[in-house]
């Protein structure tokens, strides 16, 4: 199947990735929930057991090192995932941060889980969990987005996230590497399950308004300047003990230059990464595209950016400078595509 | 007798077609062309294919290269009356994952780019070497039609270099 073929299959029915080279970490010791906190602006403490949040891990600057998505198993472990581009920082990071921590008595522990060991799948669209329903003694009924529960796929012991990355319904399910062949087996017996690759998930990504790390976020922007603002909670704000807390609270009190936005073309050729966005009416450089590809569910094309911050408006006609040609594009609002997710009521 | 043929013909082009499919990879267009086409397909080593007929050159992209790239949504073309020098860059394809630059496999002006084409980009995937070329370029140095590829050393360029890439 083609990327956009495989792109719309995911939109009407579901499909399995492979994103085993995300990197899984487990995390066990009294202190824990203290030592993921002294990193990443999230509120931890007052998430409920068994479940999830998307967060950063931030420099003392305020700007991203890395997202991830935490899981709180419990008041004493926790399961992260964060990007393979980024595995080395991460790894660096958190052992680096677990050793001051162990230092001053607290008790944290870190396990990174190879590949060779974990493997991680993503099963996304509509049809994605009436057909893992089938193989699973969980109650996915139960299971509401950005929850995580452990239990048996496929006769398999597994941990199933209700999250993703297309922003459609959908699950990630973390299995032991040896087990995973026969799980994606087991699903793709089933009727309007296919296997997708990466080139979809990009896309999809895309369209649902979700960051890519390297591309949309990195160690130049924070949080506020990445419309991320929501990922600084409340009780941290209050608290103001994240790394980069003081610059970033300062933004939201006082506003920032920038802040990325998404971009819409209804034709023409596609804004990519790297790509000069200038002010319609005086062809003054006002920000790059960050990512951006043809949008197989809208047609034309959709992107992200950074723009000046009174820009930002959706609505706001732009020039997109493509192969030495400016082309007109417009502010427009993400997800560019409705999200999907099976959020409690 | 004239049925008999059709079916006779018909089969031989499906053995034909489907043999050629599993061994080489070839498209149906490809090889159409292959046995239709009386002036010789040249290659570069950019995937671009050209056609020269009456000093007039129609420029396309390989079956491998459109393969490469997945479903083109948007041709960029090179206008009529474009002067090029053989390898100036002169347009370029998007598809889904990917933007691929049009390289000029030979020097002279440009005559006449295909609008269908630019209407219907997707003509590039279903019919590379016939619907989908790009466009057609006057030559000033038809000397340069030498130093492109054959069909045959192309195959032979695409078996190294896939496999050097895969090493």
């Amino acid at each position: 199947m083609s990327v956009s073929a495989s792109h719309l299959f995911t939109r009407s029915s579901a499909s399995i990735f492979d994103v085993s080279h995300m990197l899984q970490t487990n995390i066990y010791g009294r202190d824990s929930i203290a030592w993921l906190e002294s990193m990443c602006p999230v509120d931890l403490k007052g998430m409920p057991e068994g479940s999830s949040s998307l967060t950063v891990f931030l420099n003392e600057n305020g700007c991203i090192l890395d997202d991830l998505i935490v899981t709180k198993v419990n008041e004493t472990s926790l399961y992260v995932v964060s990007n393979a581009g980024r595995i080395d920082t991460d790894k660096r990071h958190m052992l680096e941060r677990a050793e001051s921590f162990k230092k001053s008595g607290k008790d944290v522990n870190i396990e990174f889980w190879d590949v060779s060991h974990q493997a991680l799948i993503a099963v996304q669209g509509p049809k994605a969990v009436s057909i893992l329903q089938k193989l699973t003694n969980i109650k996915l009924d139960e299971l509401f987005f950005m929850t995580s529960k452990v239990g048996h796929v496929a006769g398999v012991e597994c941990r199933v996230t209700r999250c993703g990355y297309t922003g459609e319904d959908g699950v990630e399910i973390s299995v032991p590497s040896k087990e995973v062949e026969g799980i994606t087996e087991a699903l793709l017996q089933h009727e309007g399950i296919k296997l997708a690759g990466l080139g979809a998930r990009d896309s999809l990504r895309l369209e649902a308004g979700l960051c890519l790390y390297g591309n949309d976020i990195d160690e130049s922007v924070t949080p506020v300047e990445a419309n991320l603002t929501w990922l600084i909670s409340k009780r941290r704000r209050t608290d103001s003990n994240f790394p980069g807390a003081n610059v970033i609270l300062k933004q939201i009190k006082e506003g920032v230059k920038k802040r990325r936005v998404g971009i819409r073309m209804e034709s023409g050729a596609p804004a990519r990464k790297d790509a000069i966005l200038k002010d319609f009416q005086h062809g003054e450089e006002i920000g790059m595209i960050t990512s951006g590809c043809p949008s197989p569910s809208l047609g034309g094309n959709v992107a992200m950016g950074y723009v000046r911050e009174e820009l930002k408006k959706v609505g706001t006609e732009l020039l997109v400078t493509i192969r030495g040609k400016d082309i007109p594009c417009i502010v427009g609002k993400m997800p560019f595509v409705p999200t999907k997710y099976y959020i409690r009521k | 007798m004239a049925l008999q043929r059709c079916i006779f013909q018909a089969t031989k082009q499906y053995i034909a077609r489907t043999s050629f499919h599993s061994n080489f990879k070839q498209s149906y267009c490809e090889l159409r062309h292959k046995f239709s086409t009386k002036v010789p397909r040249k290659f570069t080593d950019r995937h671009e294919w050209i056609v020269v007929e009456n000093n007039v050159g129609t420029v396309g992209i390989s079956n491998y290269a459109q393969e490469s790239l997945g479903d083109v949504v948007f041709a960029q073309l090179p206008d009529p009356g474009t002067e090029l020098k053989a390898g100036d860059e002169c347009g370029a394809l998007e598809s889904v994952k990917a933007a691929s630059e049009i390289y000029s496999p030979l020097s002279g002006n440009v005559s006449e780019k295909n609008k269908d084409v630019e209407n219907k980009p997707g003509l590039i995937n279903s019919s590379c070497y016939d619907k989908g070329w790009l466009f057609k370029i006057k030559l000033s140095k038809p000397e340069e039609l030498n130093d492109l590829m054959s069909e045959e050393q192309y195959q032979t360029f695409l078996k190294t270099d896939t496999e050097e890439t895969h090493t």
